[in-house]
């Protein structure tokens, strides 16, 4: 799971760039590059809950 | 003549700079007065040892990858746009020009800032991080990930030319160093904190956190007033010779940076008494270095009004950020570095595209701006966010990889019985305190 989150992480940001170098238009520009934070801050939670998971079970 | 190239533009980024190692040295108090006693020396000699291998490192490789806008650099052609990635200078800081001029003073500057950054994850890694793994983690960051990030922020890269090239406003802007410095530290303090895990006796076997209080808060509240003058010193000195701002403008950069961290501590302080029924002075310490982390990004562009309302976010958000990687989180962070750093750090990031407002283009567009027409400040919140992403997608997971591969190679936990007797005598041999008793019981299971 954390191997995973951190790959989201990635992913997140090359649809940031992605938005960037495709789309033209600022709408749709700026819609895809807060669905790229979106993953992002999805992929942080997965981390977070990979470690809180690996130290020895849920709080 | 551009204000960063005029005689009053390099006097006042001269002495600017002067004042940065303040801002270390008041980083390292405070970690100091955050640990137990036993570790006391062991936090102040390892800023020595960061502060030395990280400025050896940026001399050694950092400035060549990192550079100065406007000078040579590595680019990429993505959709039919030129992307500015690295800068193409030499090792060893070859090629500068030691007469006072910019790229000079600026290599100086980043040299402290580059320290500064590599401090930070000892906050949250105290009492528990080797030093000589501390050293080789610091040698990395200092040399070859801190150069990256501060290249596209500062050097002319992709991300300072999200204007030129796409029409985000100014492109990416940080005039004083709330991505580069405090969210690139705050991210490996964050890294480090997973890597090595908790300290032993922090989580008792159900999971619950004990408090292990810090041993000086004379040290952390000194240390706070002394990085207050550092900070302004590095604020100063980054939007003079990072952002091209107008030296006239170094008045607003100091009282944007004292108010957003007055701010900051009172809300701290205000939350801290809601929820304990008495102002906490460590949570309030770290309020107080949260806003001056918040605030850097938008010291040179924003009215005194703001930069208030910067802090008072950033007074709110990082203790209630310190309480939950804690108790929901099981992340032990003794000095509270990612709270403030990196949670401050990212808020100041946001705040520019929030309430920035540009009199002229910053420096590291300028270049490229020439004969393209001027720049509004539309889009400027996208720019912000587009660094943001860079930071938390590309960045964070580079941190941690690379500090992963190197606990393999060189673990970088001391072991059980080193945590035990302090890393005062088990690393250097002799601790801060000889005539104090060591206390053992916080090492009982709980």
């Amino acid at each position: 799971m954390k191997i995973a989150g951190f790959l989201l992480l990635v992913a997140g940001w090359l649809l940031v760039v992605a938005a960037l170098v495709l789309l033209h238009r600022s709408g749709p520009r700026a819609l895809f590059t807060l669905a790229g934070v979106a993953v992002e801050l999805l992929a942080l939670g997965l981390v977070f809950r990979a470690h809180r998971i690996r130290r020895g079970g849920p709080l | 003549m551009s204000p960063v190239a005029s005689q009053t533009g390099l006097a006042f980024a001269l002495f600017s700079i002067l004042l940065v190692p303040f801002t270390i040295a008041g980083l390292a108090l405070i970690n100091t007065g955050l640990v137990r006693s036993r570790n006391a020396a062991h936090v102040m000699m390892s800023s020595l040892c960061i502060v030395s291998v990280a400025a050896g490192a940026y001399f050694v490789c950092g400035f060549a990858f990192q550079g100065f806008a406007g000078g040579p650099s590595y680019t990429v052609r993505l959709g039919g746009t030129e992307w500015n990635w690295l800068a193409d200078r030499p090792l060893f800081w070859r090629g500068l020009d030691w007469n006072g001029s910019p790229a000079a003073l600026a290599a100086w500057m980043q040299m402290l800032a580059v320290a500064l950054a590599a401090a930070i994850p000892l906050g949250a890694a105290a009492e528990r991080w080797r030093l000589s793994a501390m050293c080789a983690s610091s040698a990395i960051l200092a040399g070859w990930i801190y150069p990256f990030f501060a290249h596209w922020a500062w050097g002319g890269g992709w991300l300072a030319e999200l204007g030129v090239n796409y029409g985000l406003g100014h492109g990416f802007v940080d005039a004083g160093g709330s991505s580069t410095i405090q969210a690139l530290g705050g991210l490996t303090a964050l890294s480090m904190a997973w890597i090595l895990g908790p300290r032993r006796g922090k989580y008792t076997h159900d999971g619950m956190p004990t408090a292990i209080p810090g041993h000086n808060a004379v040290f952390v509240l000194l240390g706070c007033l002394l990085a207050w003058v550092g900070w302004v010193g590095l604020n100063a000195a980054g939007a003079i010779l990072l952002s091209g701002i107008d030296p006239r403008r170094v008045g607003l950069v100091a009282v944007n940076t004292t108010l957003a961290a007055g701010a900051a501590a009172s809300a701290a302080a205000v939350v801290t008494n809601v929820r304990f029924g008495r102002p906490d002075a460590s949570l309030s310490a770290n309020g107080w270095v949260g806003g001056l982390a918040a605030g850097s990004a938008a010291c040179a562009f924003v009215p005194p009004a703001a930069a208030i309302l910067i802090g008072l976010v950033a007074g709110i958000a990082i203790p209630l950020a310190i309480e939950n990687l804690e108790l929901r989180l099981g992340i032990d962070d003794p000095g509270g570095a990612i709270s403030v750093h990196a949670v401050g750090g990212c808020w100041g990031i946001l705040a520019v595209g929030l309430f920035g407002r540009f009199p002229a283009p910053v420096l590291n567009t300028a270049d490229a701006l020439a004969g393209r027409g001027t720049l509004g400040d539309e889009g400027q919140w996208l720019a912000q966010l587009i660094g943001l992403a860079t930071l938390l997608g590309l960045v964070l997971p580079l941190v941690y990889g690379v500090n992963w591969l190197l606990n393999r190679l060189v673990p970088q936990r001391v072991a059980l019985e080193g945590e035990r007797q302090g890393l005062d005598l088990h690393e250097l041999g002799a601790g801060a305190y000889p005539e104090f008793l060591t206390h053992t019981d916080e090492f009982l299971q709980r």
